[in-house]
């Protein structure tokens, strides 16, 4: 995708809260690349995870309303958020059937096309990676690149990559000048959002990807999704206490990254805003 | 009855199709009979640890009719829609997607779920997302802890979350959010106009 492009912007409830640090990376690496992101007006969640749990049809009409937002703009939508992403494919997919597309724009009360492409900022960012103008190479920086399920599954809907083994955040970081370290649970899930119901399992399914990674020989993981971030980041202190096993593996998104080698300050990607302190991990790589 | 019946496509129907799997494939569009019990799902599946039956067993149920057990089993709520399974399945079977409809069906038929909190996880995420049209993480959490009559859950967290700011205190606020409240009552509307097929108990020997 060239340089100058525009996208009808999508951040997801996560990166306007929990996850503002991912919003405000990203915001910060496409105006250096000069990328534009024209945010959608009054927006409102996709639904995930929850609202396909109860209704096929409210799964596919939440996803629309957005998806038609973007079409009137006229622009590809542009998405952070791993599980964003997959609700508004797997809606868009749905849309292709006639039937289904009159009766969803009925619902949504508003003339529905279906035309809106929708787009990972992961891909549009792995465009601009053979001309990245970087300031400050990430060299010595081990890097386990995670994708989680979502971004990859499944692979015919969403078409973003191999769903075993992906590289596309991989060969971004690498374009850092940091090392992407070769590892076995880049898809794994972390639990989603079983760390409120069940806790145990998401818990268990974390601290197997972290250990993977560690395992690996990574100084920090990247990833794309806010609730990946927050699995992985967040419970790293109950996994201390739960199995007595201090990971002490710092969780980065990937504009964080990016935005380092391009000279932004820690400071200004929010990185303090992570529980597991990255700072360490740069500061001794002479990056912070 | 026929044991077996070769159809013009070639697929052997060992059995007449069940109430349960014309409900399935109706809903998921995923051909349940493909499945030949290799088990590639359960292996590769992050939480059947935890599960009473596998996603295989399950398959294998659905294939037989066996409803009450299917709605019953705990491998419904605990399936985290990773898609590996679908990713990995040699005959192309969209296993999460079944799964996913077996959830529909457990709502329709206000089953008990096995798994309460997980149900109550997703209603109330509904819940809030209809009130005010995104989600609102700080009264997600404080619902589920009193509704579930869990109210200490989860607390450990709290203060390292609150004080790096990342659980706002109020929900977010969008003009969008009537809106979406209307999509709710829309959807309802329509499902109530055309359900679902009924998943009758049984199996159907008309197909034979």
């Amino acid at each position: 995708m060239p340089a100058g492009s525009s996208y009808a912007y999508y951040p997801g409830c996560t990166l306007h809260s929990t996850a503002r640090e991912y919003d405000v990376s990203l915001r910060l690496v496409c105006q250096k690349l000069g990328i534009e992101l024209r945010e959608l007006k009054d927006w409102a969640c996709c639904g995930a995870s929850s609202a396909h749990a109860e209704s096929r049809l409210l799964g596919i009409a939440l996803p629309a309303r957005t998806l038609q937002a973007a079409e009137e703009m006229g622009l590809p939508l542009g998405v952070a958020c791993a599980m964003c992403f997959s609700r508004l494919k797997l809606a868009s997919h749905e849309l292709a059937d006639g039937d289904t597309l009159d009766q969803v724009g009925r619902i949504i009360g508003r003339g529905l096309g279906n035309k809106a492409t929708v787009v990972h900022m992961l891909q549009v960012l792995d465009g601009e990676r053979e001309a990245l103008p970087i300031k400050r190479t990430l060299e010595g920086l081990k890097v386990a690149s995670y994708y989680g399920c979502l971004l990859v599954r499944p692979r015919d809907i969403v078409g973003f990559d191999d769903e075993e083994n992906p590289q596309m955040m991989d060969r971004l970081v690498e374009a850092t000048g940091a090392h992407a370290v070769p590892w076995g649970f880049k898809t794994e899930c972390c639990g989603a959002g079983f760390s409120v119901p069940r806790a145990d399992i998401q818990l268990k399914l974390s601290h197997r990807i972290l250990s993977q990674a560690k395992a690996a020989g990574a100084d920090c993981v990247s990833v794309a999704c806010p609730l990946c971030h927050s699995n992985l980041d967040s419970y790293q202190q109950v996994m201390r206490r739960e199995y007595e096993h201090e990971i002490g593996l710092p969780v980065l998104y990937f504009t964080q990254l990016l935005g380092l080698a391009l000279g932004f300050e820690p400071r200004e990607l929010l990185l303090k805003r992570h529980i597991t302190d990255p700072l360490p991990v740069l500061k001794a790589r002479g990056l912070a | 009855m026929k044991m077996a019946q070769l159809t013009p496509a070639g697929t052997i129907h060992p059995f007449p199709r069940s109430g349960l799997q014309v409900f399935v494939e109706s809903q998921s569009g995923q051909r349940v009979l493909r499945c030949y019990q290799c088990g590639k799902c359960t292996a590769g599946c992050p939480s059947a640890y935890a599960m009473d039956l596998g996603p295989r067993r399950v398959m294998r149920a659905i294939q037989l009719g066996l409803k009450d057990e299917v709605l019953a089993s705990s491998t419904i709520w605990l399936c985290l829609q990773c898609q590996t399974c679908s990713a990995r399945c040699p005959a192309e079977i969209g296993i999460a997607e079944v799964m996913e409809s077996l959830r529909l069906l457990a709502a329709a038929e206000r089953s008990r779920p096995a798994e309460r909190d997980v149900a109550l996880f997703h209603r109330l995420f509904r819940d809030l997302i209809r009130r005010w049209g995104r989600i609102y993480e700080l009264g997600l959490g404080a619902l589920y802890n009193l509704r579930g009559r869990h109210p200490f859950a989860n607390l450990g967290l709290l203060p390292h979350l609150l004080s790096r700011g990342k659980l706002p205190l109020l929900p977010q606020r969008t003009k969008g959010a009537s809106q979406v409240r209307a999509i709710f009552a829309r959807v309802r509307a329509a499902e109530r106009e055309a359900p679902p097929p009924e998943a009758k108990e049984g199996t159907d020997a008309s197909r034979q």
